[in-house]
C-alpha cells in the first residue's frame, strides 16, 4: 500500500512544515527580555501581575493570527504591505522606529548572553564578541536552518521553570485568584512593568517576523487552517511558561519582594534545583538569548529592505545587497559594543527595551488592523469583528497605559 | 529667475505643481498623471488636477503649453471632470510603491519615483523615461513638499542614481481584464533565461506568480516552472485553469512533470492529466508510480534507444528525427534481443567515427545501470564513483525504464 503510506507521510510533512513559523516565533518570544521581565514581575510584585496573562495571551493570539493570515492570503510581508498601501513616508517612519526598538532588543539579547556566561565566570569582554561573531557568520555563511532545530529543541529547558514553579510550593490559591482578579494601581513602577509585559510578549518585531516566515514557508490560504492551530498552541505555550516564571519568582521572593538587579537574583527562582539552579538558569537564558540574537538582526534587515525596496537576502553577495548587509552588521556590532561598554547596566537595559516594545506596539497594531480590514487585499479573509475588537482594545489599553505612565512621571517630577 | 531649460522632471516634482489657465489664474494642483498604454506606451496622456473642490479635472496632454518647475500653463480651457478611467495607468496610484520587474537587471524592484523626459515639440509634454529605485529617489520622496523643488533637485545630485529604463520594466498585473485594458503583456519576460525568470517569480506574491506563469508562452513557462521549488510549483499549478496548467505540464520533461504533479492533491493532478495530450500522459503517469526518493522518482523517460546493429549513418538520421530530445541527451542506448539494453554510446563519439561504423563498436566498456527502486543516495554514489553523465534505469527484464542525468543528481544534492 505505497499510496496510503505516502499520503500519510505527506500529511505529516505538511503538518511539520506548517508547524514552523508560529511555533518558532512563540519560542523566540521567551527571549532574554521575556525571562527577565517575567522574573522581575514575580520578584517585585508577587502574584499581582498574573491577571494580565489572560488578556495578553488573547491579544497575542489575535495579533499573531492576523499576521499569519495576512501572510498566507497576500503572500507578502508586513512591511511590503505597509509600503504598498500607505506609501513611502509612513513606511520610512515605521522602519525607523522598528530599527530603534530592535536595536535595543538586540542589545538586550547580547546582555542576556553576557549575564548567562558571567555566572560561569566568563567575562562579557570575551563572551559577547564571540557570540556576536558566531551569530553574524551563522546567518551569512553558515546553515542557520539546521541550527534552528537545535535552538528549538534546547527551548525545552524552559520545563525547569514549570518544575521549579511546582517544587517551590507557591500559594496556589492566591496564584489562581490573582490570575483572574485584575489589580490596577496608579503606580509608575507597576504600570511600567505592565507595559513591559505586554511589550515582551507581543513584541512588534514578532509581527514582521511571523508574517515573513509564513510567506517564506509558502503557506497558502488553503493550508492556513493547520497553521492557525499551531499559532494558537504556540501562543498558549508562551504564556504557560510566562506564568510559571512569575510563579517561581513570586515563590522565591515571597518573604522579601525585591527588584531583580542581577542574574543571581533571577536564578533564585530555580533554587529547588539546589546547586544546579545557576547552571539551568544560565543555560536557558543563553539559549534564549542566542536564538533571538540570530533572528532579530536578520529579521530587522529583511523588514527594512523589503519596505524601502532595497535588495535583500543572505543568498545575495555584499555588493548586490549592500544596505541589507550593512544594516545587519551594524545592528550586531553596535549592540555588542554597547553591551561591553564598562559599567553598562544590563538588567536595566533588558527591562527598558521591553517597555519600548510595548510603547511601539499599538502603532504597528493600528496598521495591521487597517490592512487586514481592506477587502481589496484580503477578500473573504478580512478580520472578523471579534478580532477587530480585541486588537483595537489592545491598542487603546496600551496607549492608555503609556499616557498614564507619562502623566505619572510628569506629576512626580513636579512634586519633587 | 531666468527661464531654465530642463530635460527631465521627476514625478515627485510634478505632484503638487500648480496649473494655470489662459489668464494665468491658478486652477489647481497636479494630483496624479496617467499613461494610456493603448494609445502610447510612455507619454503622459492625462494630468489629473485637483482644485478647491473634491472633484478632479482631467487635462489632456495636448491642452498644455508649457511645463516647468514653477507650474503648468494650459493652452486650452475645455477641461472635463475626472471620473475613474479603466484605461489609465496612474503613476501615483498604480506605479509608485509597487513592485515591478526589471527585465534587464533580472530582479524585482519597488518603484520610488518616476523620471519623465520633457519633450518640446509645438507644445511641451512628458514621457516616462525611467523608473527610480534606490536611496536617491527615497530622498526625493521624503523631501517631497517639505522643501522647495529646486533645492531638493540640487541636494539629491550628491547621491548616486539608480534607475531602470522604462522599456526594461515589466508591470505585473494579476487581473486579466485590467491587463487587457492597460495593454500589459508579459512578453518581455519570455526573453529572460528561465532560471532567472524562476527566481523572479519566486519573489512575487502568489497571485502575480500565477498571472505570469499562466500568460507567458507555455514552453517558457514550463522551463521556468521546472526551476521553481516543487511546493511552489504545486501551488501555482493548482490555481491555474486545468487547461492552462496542462499546456504547461505538457511542455515539461516527464520527470519534472511527474515531480510537479506528485506534489498536487490527487484530484487536481487527475484534472490536469485529463487535459494533457495522450503521449506524455502515459510517461508521466508511469513516473508518478515511483517513490520520490528512489531512482524511479529521479529518472526521465525520454531517451534514445537504437538496435545494436545500427550504423552510424542510420543513427544520425534517427537523431535528426528526435531533435527535440537532443538538448538533454548525452548518450545513446543500444538494445539487443528482447529490447534488453546492452551498452551505451556517448554522443560525442559519433562525430569522430566513419559513417558505416556499427554503433556497437563505439560503445563504452561496461554498462553501469540501476533499478527503479534503488535508493537516491546509492544513485548519487554511482554518479560520483563512475563519473557519469547519465545512468540508465533498467526494468527487471533488462529493458529501459528511464534515464537519470547529472542535472537530476545535482538537484537532489542541492536539496540536502
Amino acid at each position: 500500500m505505497p499510496g496510503f503510506a505516502s499520503r500519510w507521510k505527506r500529511h505529516l510533512l505538511v503538518f511539520l512544515a506548517v508547524l514552523g513559523p508560529g511555533f518558532i516565533t512563540a519560542m523566540v518570544d521567551n527571549d532574554s527580555g521575556g525571562i527577565l521581565t517575567y522574573s522581575q514581575a514575580g520578584a517585585r510584585w508577587g502574584y499581582l501581575p498574573l491577571w494580565t496573562l489572560l488578556p495578553i495571551t488573547l491579544a497575542l493570539i489575535v495579533s499573531q493570527e492576523m499576521c499569519s493570515r495576512m501572510g498566507a492570503v497576500t503572500g507578502k510581508g508586513l512591511s511590503d504591505l505597509i509600503r504598498e498601501e500607505f506609501g513611502l513616508r509612513i513606511t520610512f517612519l515605521i522602519m525607523l522606529l522598528l530599527v530603534l526598538a530592535n536595536l535595543t532588543n538586540v542589545i538586550a539579547e547580547f546582555s542576556g548572553v553576557a549575564i548567562a556566561l558571567d555566572l560561569f565566570g566568563i567575562s562579557k569582554f570575551i563572551s559577547v564578541p564571540i557570540v556576536a561573531a558566531f551569530v553574524w557568520f551563522l546567518a551569512v555563511k553558515g546553515n542557520y536552518d539546521r541550527v534552528e532545530k537545535i535552538f528549538l529543541f534546547a527551548c525545552s529547558i524552559f520545563v525547569v521553570y514549570i518544575i521549579a514553579g511546582i517544587l517551590i510550593k507557591p500559594d496556589w490559591k492566591q496564584a489562581m485568584i490573582y490570575s483572574v482578579k485584575p489589580k490596577l494601581m496608579l503606580d509608575g513602577e507597576y504600570i511600567t512593568m505592565l507595559i513591559a509585559m505586554v511589550g515582551t510578549t507581543i513584541a512588534p518585531w514578532m509581527q514582521f517576523y511571523q508574517q515573513s516566515a509564513v510567506v517564506e514557508k509558502g503557506i497558502t490560504a488553503k493550508e492556513y487552517r493547520e497553521s492557525r492551530v499551531e499559532v494558537i498552541v504556540g501562543c498558549i505555550l508562551t504564556s504557560v511558561i510566562a506564568f510559571f516564571i512569575i510563579v517561581a519568582c513570586a515563590g522565591a521572593f515571597r518573604d522579601h519582594p525585591a527588584n531583580i538587579e542581577s542574574a543571581k537574583d533571577a536564578a533564585l527562582a530555580l533554587k529547588p534545583f539546589n546547586q544546579y539552579a545557576t547552571l539551568l538558569f544560565s543555560a536557558g537564558l543563553l539559549n534564549a538569548s542566542v536564538f533571538a540574537a540570530c533572528i532579530l538582526p536578520l529579521s530587522t534587515a529583511y523588514s527594512v529592505c523589503e519596505g524601502l525596496g532595497f535588495e535583500s537576502g543572505v543568498n545575495k553577495r555584499w555588493n548586490e545587497a549592500p544596505i541589507f548587509y550593512w544594516l545587519y552588521t551594524l545592528l550586531i556590532v553596535v549592540s555588542a559594543l554597547t553591551v561591553i561598554t564598562p559599567g553598562f547596566k544590563m538588567v536595566k537595559m533588558i527591562l527598558l527595551s521591553q517597555v519600548l516594545n510595548g510603547m511601539l506596539l499599538p502603532f504597528i497594531l493600528i496598521f495591521m488592523i487597517l490592512l487586514i480590514n481592506r477587502y481589496s487585499l484580503m477578500k473573504e479573509w478580512v478580520n472578523p469583528r471579534v478580532y477587530n475588537f480585541v486588537a483595537w482594545a489592545t491598542v487603546v489599553i496600551v496607549i492608555g497605559m503609556t499616557m498614564a505612565l507619562t502623566a505619572i512621571t510628569i506629576i512626580h517630577r513636579n512634586d519633587t | 529667475m531666468t527661464a531654465e531649460t530642463f530635460e527631465i522632471l521627476f514625478f515627485t516634482e510634478l505632484a503638487g505643481l500648480p496649473v494655470f489657465d489662459l489668464k494665468h489664474r491658478r486652477i489647481g494642483h497636479v494630483r496624479d498623471a496617467a499613461i494610456v498604454p493603448l494609445i502610447h506606451p510612455a507619454r503622459i496622456d492625462r494630468f489629473l488636477v485637483g482644485g478647491a473642490g473634491s472633484s478632479w479635472l482631467s487635462v489632456r496632454y495636448d491642452q498644455i503649453a508649457t511645463i516647468s518647475l514653477d507650474g503648468i500653463q494650459l493652452s486650452n480651457e475645455r477641461l472635463y471632470p475626472y471620473h475613474s478611467d479603466e484605461y489609465m495607468l496612474r503613476i501615483q496610484r498604480d506605479l509608485l510603491d509597487q513592485q515591478i520587474i526589471d527585465v534587464n537587471g533580472r530582479k524585482v524592484v519597488r518603484v520610488n519615483d518616476v523620471t519623465f523626459e520633457v519633450r518640446r515639440d509645438e507644445r511641451e509634454s512628458l514621457a516616462v523615461l525611467e523608473v527610480d529605485v534606490g536611496v536617491r529617489s527615497i530622498f526625493r520622496r521624503l523631501m517631497q513638499g517639505a522643501a522647495p523643488r529646486r533645492l531638493v533637485r540640487n541636494l539629491q545630485r550628491a547621491i548616486p542614481p539608480s534607475s531602470i529604463r522604462w522599456e526594461f520594466c515589466s508591470i505585473v498585473e494579476a487581473d486579466p481584464q485590467r491587463r487587457l485594458r492597460l495593454n500589459i503583456s508579459h512578453d518581455k519576460l519570455e526573453d529572460m533565461h528561465p532560471a532567472d525568470l524562476a527566481d523572479i517569480v519566486e519573489e512575487l506574491s502568489p497571485a502575480d506568480r500565477e498571472a505570469i506563469i499562466g500568460t507567458i508562452d507555455s514552453e517558457v513557462a514550463a522551463e521556468a516552472l521546472s526551476e521553481i521549488d516543487p511546493k511552489m510549483q504545486a501551488s501555482i499549478l493548482e490555481n491555474l485553469e486545468p487547461e492552462v496548467a496542462a499546456d504547461i505540464v505538457d511542455e515539461m520533461a516527464p520527470d519534472q512533470a511527474a515531480d510537479a504533479l506528485g506534489e498536487l492533491e490527487d484530484e487536481t493532478s487527475a484534472e490536469i492529466l485529463e487535459e494533457m495530450e495522450a503521449e506524455p500522459v502515459t510517461d508521466v503517469k508511469e513516473l508518478l508510480e515511483y517513490d520520490e526518493d528512489t531512482a524511479g522518482g529521479m529518472m526521465n523517460t525520454e531517451a534514445i534507444v537504437l538496435p545494436e546493429a545500427t550504423t552510424l549513418a542510420a543513427a544520425m538520421d534517427q537523431l535528426r528525427a528526435h531533435e527535440d530530445l537532443l538538448e538533454n541527451t548525452h548518450v545513446l542506448f543500444l538494445s539487443g534481443a528482447g529490447g534488453k539494453i546492452t551498452a551505451q554510446v556517448p554522443l560525442a563519439r559519433l562525430f569522430l567515427a566513419a559513417g558505416d561504423t556499427r554503433l556497437k563498436e563505439l560503445a563504452t566498456g561496461r554498462l553501469i545501470s540501476t533499478r527503479p527502486d534503488e535508493k537516491q543516495k546509492r544513485v548519487t554514489e554511482l554518479f560520483d564513483k563512475y563519473n557519469l553523465l547519465a545512468l540508465p534505469v533498467l526494468e527487471e527484464d533488462g529493458t529501459l525504464a528511464g534515464v537519470i542525468t547529472a542535472d537530476d543528481v545535482i538537484t537532489v544534492l542541492r536539496k540536502k
